[in-house]
Order: structure tokens, then C-alpha cells, then sequence
């Protein structure tokens, strides 16, 4: 079965007022179950959009949009995917463990199970210490990796991320990824990952796809291969071709080899 | 030794204000009526004490109705209104005329409209003025959500309701705080100030104004300051409650 299938969406804001955009044009995206793809593109091609129509956060003016195998708005409903982005986006009020535990909460788990769930996701993304915390009390990368664990929660056959990493250092920023990439291994999760950063999408993905601006639209699908995925393979041959070629599809191949 | 250097400079302050009050009484000869010395107060507030006591426990009790019944009302009238947006363009220019009025001149009218007896006037003026500052704010509050979190809450698949109450009532606390802050004070305000405009007079406000209609200067500055001190005393329960309803954010100042 695919994780998500996006046939011909059309999106448009604003449509048919003097300030209408045309987001997305006639987008076809298929992702398996269980891969990681990343979607790339300078600022405005609608890679966020393309998120939200997946999250069902906003509805395509045209085509449709399917989550495993059933609607987007179904999907949503039955909470079929988790959802990160760029800011963590904690509720202030709530101690770490509650932050993890309010998804739970709204399906309706019961209590003990809820604490016992969230303390485990939060051990996976090592801050089993923090539990009492406010988040105010951490710093970025420990909210970011909260959200990543409330993300993880409900055990989402799916995740949809856009830009976790963004405002993070670069040195958390490489640590995350590689936990990002042990977690979905290990869980077995298909994920959409949004970026603009090549040499991070390179990293974490199997498929990369690079998309254009005005109108939104994809323009190339780059399948990265690479021996292996930890950080000495940021240094291999395979990882610096990948980037050129990623490279190359987004400037539209006016980069030489 | 922080604590120490908090509290000394005002405490220093004030001790010299006093004893220059003071000395300024006695050796400029001014008349009570116009400014009756610190230890001549001093002396009245020790004489009065079971007075200002009962007094004091009387407009307590109106101005503490007035605050409870005046945030109760203010805080779900802001729930209906963030809820359906013409209500909101209704009723903001609406409290904003309520709060432009001087609610102390209804306390005249009020009072006829009561029996004598009744402690229902006060109280009405003070949950009046209570209302606007709890009002306004938390009505501001509730409408900023973080887009984040209303994106998060729609993923959640979460409903209006438990969208209200999980996540746009506690992020409207700190605003429903800083209303109740300004209100508490208002709140004694009204309910002594009520009471110079008739009604049942067992209150602080009537022994202000009873003891200076008998020329008593210095015991009614005794209950001006009895006043004062139950002002502040409702301004510190309110930030000590504010303190223990919002852990998230006094935990980070201590």
C-alpha cells in the first residue's frame, strides 16, 4: 500500500480576488510505505503547501489527495500521521511529558497508558530526564526533539515534517537527523520531510524531490542511494555526487558535474 | 542577603517619609484638618482597631463578591464573544462605553434602587467596574492563538471545545491575569467609595466620611489607611494566585 498519493492537486489562495496565487500546479507525488522522501525547493514552490494538503491542514482546490489508502480528511480524523514543524510549537503550560501525552490524550488513551507511552518516546529521543520540565526550561533542540516525540506519539504510520530542524545549530542539527533516521527505521515509518537544505535531504532520504516556484510544481524526483546512513557517509563519493545532482536540479542544470 | 537588598530601600524610604511628615506637623504647627501628624494616626488606627477591623471585613466582603461576580462574568462574556466574532464587534465598543461611564455615579442610583438595608448596590458597582479590565484582556487572549497550535489542534482532528479548553483558555491566562490584577484593586476601590453615596453604611467608606463630617480628622485618615491596606491585600492575593495558577511561568523567575 503507499503511504501517500497525491494525484494532480491543483492549489490555489486567493482565488479568483486581484491577489490570487497559484501554489501548486497540477502535482502527482507517490510515497511507499515506509520511505523517507524529502521535498526541496527555494522558498515559495510550495513545498509547505504541498504538506498541508497531505495534513489535510488546508483543502486542494483541485485533485485529490489519499493517506493511506482512505481521504486526507479521513486520515486526519482517525489521526493517521504525526506532524512536526519548524517551530516546536509546545503548549507553554504543559510539562514535557504532557506536551508528548496531549495527542494521546485526544484519542481518548487511558492515563497510565498515555504516561507510559510518552515516557518512552521521550527515552527515545534521550530526554527521559526532562519529564517535569516546562518547555521554557529548554533549550531549542530539546523543545525540537519534544515535538519530534509528541510527533511520534500515536504511532503514525506517517510523518509529515516541515523544517524541524530549521532553526537548530548545525551541530544538533546532524545529531537530529541521524536520530531522526534510527527512529524511522526502527518504527518503520514513511515520512514527508520539507527542507531547503540539500545536504540534509540528501542525508535522510531515499527519494528527493525538487520543486520550482510560481507556479509550485515538481520538477525532478532524485533517488539517492548510499552505502550507509551515518556520518561517515557524509564524507563519501556517493554522498557529494547526490548533492551535485540535487544541486544540479534545482538550479534547472546549469551546474557542471 | 537579595531578599534584603529588595525590601530595604523602600522600608528606608518610607521611614524617613514618615518621620519628615511627622516633624513637618509638629514644627510647622499645621492645623489636623489639614494634615494630621503620622503618630497621631498611628494612635487613632490603635484605638479604632476593632472598628477598622469589622469595617474593613465589611467592604472586603463587597469588594471580594464585586471581583468574583465581575471576573466570572467578564471571563465567559469574552469566551461568547472570541466564540462568534460579531458578538465580539458588538460588545467591545459596548464595554468600552461601560467602562468610559464613571460607574461610581450609578452607585446613587443604585442605592435607591435597593432597600437601605441591602448590600446588593456596592457590590453591583464593584463587579461593574471588575468586569472591563477582566473583559477586554482575557477576550484578548483567547484570540491569540499560536497558528502553530491551531494547526497542531486540527491535526489532532481536536474539537471546538476541547480546542477552548485545552489550549485557548490557558493561553489566555496570563491575559485574564493582568486584568484580574488591575481589578482587584478597583475592586476595593468601588466598594468604598460606594458607600459615600448612601446605602447600608457599615463599611470603611462611611467611617471616612462619617469621621470627617465630625471633624475626627486623624480617625478618618485611620480608616484611609485601613483602606490601603485592604487594597493591597487584594492585589497580593491576586498576584499570589496568579503565581499559583500559572507554575509555568514562576517557575522560570524562581
Amino acid at each position: 500500500m503507499t503511504a501517500v498519493a497525491v494525484d494532480k492537486v491543483t492549489k490555489v489562495f486567493n482565488q479568483g480576488r486581484s491577489d490570487e496565487v497559484v501554489a501548486l500546479a497540477d502535482v502527482d507525488l507517490v510515497v511507499e510505505d515506509g520511505e523517507f522522501v524529502s521535498l526541496i525547493g527555494p522558498s515559495g514552490c510550495g513545498k509547505s503547501t504541498l504538506l498541508r494538503l497531505i495534513a489535510d491542514l488546508i483543502p486542494p482546490t483541485a485533485g485529490t489527495v489519499t493517506v493511506a489508502g482512505q481521504p486526507a480528511s479521513t486520515a486526519r480524523r482517525k489521526q493517521e500521521y504525526g506532524i512536526a514543524f519548524q517551530q516546536a510549537g509546545l503548549f507553554e503550560w504543559r510539562t514535557v511529558l504532557r506536551n508528548v501525552e496531549l495527542p494521546l490524550e485526544l484519542r481518548g488513551m487511558s492515563r497510565a497508558d498515555r504516561k507510559t507511552r510518552a515516557l518512552e518516546m521521550l527515552d527515545l529521543v534521550g530526554l527521559g530526564d526532562f519529564t517535569g520540565h516546562y518547555p521554557a526550561q529548554l533549550s531549542g533542540g530539546m523543545q525540537q526533539r519534544v515535538a519530534i516525540a509528541r510527533a511520534l506519539a500515536v504511532s503514525p504510520p506517517l510523518l509529515l515534517m516541515d523544517e524541524p530542524f530549521g532553526a537548530l545549530d548545525e551541530m544538533t542539527r546532524e545529531r537530529l537527523q541521524a536520530e531522526l533516521l534510527g527512529i524511522c527505521a526502527k518504527t518503520g515509518t514513511s515520512t514527508v520531510f520539507v527542507t531547503h537544505s540539500i545536504s540534509e535531504a540528501v542525508f535522510l532520504s531515499k527519494r528527493v524531490v525538487v520543486m520550482s516556484p510560481r507556479p509550485g510544481r515538481i520538477t525532478a524526483a532524485i533517488d539517492i542511494d548510499l552505502p550507509s546512513r551515518d556520518d561517515a557517509v557524509r564524507q563519501s563519493e556517493e554522498y557529494f555526487a547526490a548533492v551535485t545532482s540535487v544541486r544540479r536540479a534545482l538550479r534547472g542544470g546549469t551546474v557542471p558535474a | 542577603m537579595k531578599w534584603v537588598r529588595g525590601v530595604l530601600p523602600p522600608v528606608v524610604v518610607g521611614v524617613v517619609v514618615l518621620v519628615a511628615w511627622q516633624l513637618t506637623v509638629q514644627i510647622g504647627r499645621i492645623a489636623p484638618f489639614i494634615v494630621p501628624s503620622p503618630l497621631a494616626i498611628w494612635d487613632e488606627m490603635r484605638e479604632q482597631k476593632l472598628n477598622i477591623w469589622t469595617a474593613g471585613l465589611a467592604s472586603g466582603e463587597n469588594a471580594l463578591i464585586g471581583l468574583v461576580g465581575g471576573t466570572v462574568v467578564g471571563i465567559l462574556a469574552a469566551m461568547l464573544a472570541s466564540r462568534w466574532r460579531p458578538l465580539a464587534e458588538v460588545s467591545v465598543p459596548f464595554a468600552a462605553v461601560l467602562n468610559a461611564l464613571p460607574i461610581i455615579a450609578l452607585a446613587p442610583i443604585l442605592n435607591n434602587m435597593f432597600e437601605t438595608t441591602s448590600s446588593i448596590p456596592r457590590r453591583l458597582v464593584a463587579g461593574i467596574i471588575v468586569f472591563f479590565p477582566v473583559f477586554i484582556n482575557t477576550l484578548r487572549g483567547l484570540r491569540e492563538v499560536d497558528p502553530i497550535h491551531r494547526e497542531l489542534m486540527t491535526s489532532y482532528a481536536a474539537s471546538t471545545w476541547t480546542f477552548a479548553r485545552k489550549v485557548r483558555l490557558p493561553g489566555a491566562l496570563p491575559f485574564v491575569f493582568t486584568g484580574l490584577r488591575q481589578a482587584s484593586s478597583l475592586a476595593v476601590i468601588a466598594a468604598v467609595v460606594a458607600e459615600y453615596f448612601g446605602g447600608l453604611q457599615n463599611g470603611l467608606g462611611s467611617r471616612i466620611t462619617s469621621a470627617a463630617s465630625f471633624t475626627a480628622y486623624p480617625r478618618a485618615w485611620a480608616f484611609v489607611v485601613g483602606a490601603c491596606v485592604l487594597g493591597l491585600v487584594f492585589y497580593l492575593a491576586a498576584l499570589l494566585l496568579e503565581r499559583l495558577a500559572m507554575p509555568w511561568k514562576s517557575r522560570l523567575i524562581t
